[in-house]
């Protein structure tokens, strides 16, 4: 197994990446013909995407397409602390 | 259909509590320029919206709102969380309290409850792209008043985030505007309703 990555250092690079992803998704909705900001888009959600897989396979799943990474042998998506509690994403 | 995401858009650290302000800042999840209206305006109306990159633009404007309001909640949340029955006295807390001790309940600063009639879903795209645009500016003058009022910079720092998808909303929905103009006659924005006036017909191959 690779060595385990900095679970805030991680979480930092998931809000970061989901935030280019949502700002540019609305940008695009009103420019589709925008090749540029589509280049954009496709890096960032390819960011997101394996940042989540990551996160989930060491500190359990934040989206529900990434819990079955985590939760071979039990159901742990309700394990970690929501989000508004103490230590929560 | 909608998929939780288990995190925050932007991260909330409230390390100490203000019922105080929590009152304050209530007023963006149940108030009349709050997130819940502005979600529900948005996904109401785009039902019958007739331009698809203006019914994409409600869609992802009204799930963003969501995560605000999941935002504000956790600010609210976190302002008032072990709160001991003294400081719920001391700090002007009790009438909510009484109510709904520690939960959250979607209501305006002065306590109104939160009501549909905050929002408008007309079936008129200029006159509904219209309503959005100010709501978006009275979103952003509300958050205004609150930093005005917050000196913590620890709920300072969310409340700016949130502060400033208002103006990029506004900028959105401007866009969408522009786009629905075109669609019309320049002569006459007005001669039809296209939620109304043009028929909508299935593109689909099975049915040509």
């Amino acid at each position: 197994m690779s060595e385990c990555p900095c679970r805030k250092e991680l979480l930092n690079q998931i809000n970061e990446a989901s935030f280019a992803v949502d700002d540019v998704k609305l940008y695009l909705n009103t420019h589709p013909w925008d090749d540029e900001a589509l280049v954009y888009f496709q890096e960032y959600s390819r960011i997101r995407n394996e940042a989540l897989k990551e996160y989930a396979k060491h500190y359990g799943p934040l989206t529900i397409d990434t819990a079955s990474l985590s939760c071979e042998e039990q159901w742990d998506w309700i394990d970690a602390p929501w989000p508004w509690q103490e230590g929560g994403c | 259909m909608w998929n939780y995401e288990k995190r925050l858009q932007y991260p909330v650290k409230i390390t100490q509590t203000n019922p105080k302000i929590a009152q304050i800042i209530i007023t963006q999840f149940g108030g009349p320029d709050g997130e819940l209206a502005a979600s529900m305006r948005y996904l109401a109306q785009r039902y019958t919206m007739p331009y698809n990159e203006v019914t994409g633009t409600l869609t992802d404007i009204g799930t963003e709102e969501l995560a605000h309001l999941e935002m504000i909640c956790a600010i609210v949340h976190q302002l008032t969380r072990n709160l001991t029955p003294e400081e719920i006295e001391k700090y002007g807390f009790d009438k909510y309290y009484v109510d709904h001790t520690l939960a959250l309940w979607p209501q305006a600063a002065s306590g109104a409850p939160w009501t549909a009639t905050y929002f408008q879903s007309k079936g008129d795209p200029i006159t509904d792209l219209h309503e959005d645009m100010a709501a978006e500016q009275k979103a952003r003058t509300t958050y205004d008043n609150i930093l005005r009022l917050v000196k913590d910079p620890e709920i300072c720092d969310p409340i700016r985030f949130l502060r400033k998808r208002e103006i990029v909303h506004y900028q959105r929905f401007g866009e969408s505007l522009r786009i629905v103009q075109e669609h019309l006659d320049s002569k006459n924005f007005y001669a039809i309703n296209p939620e109304f006036d043009i028929r909508q017909t299935c593109d689909c191959p099975q049915h040509k």
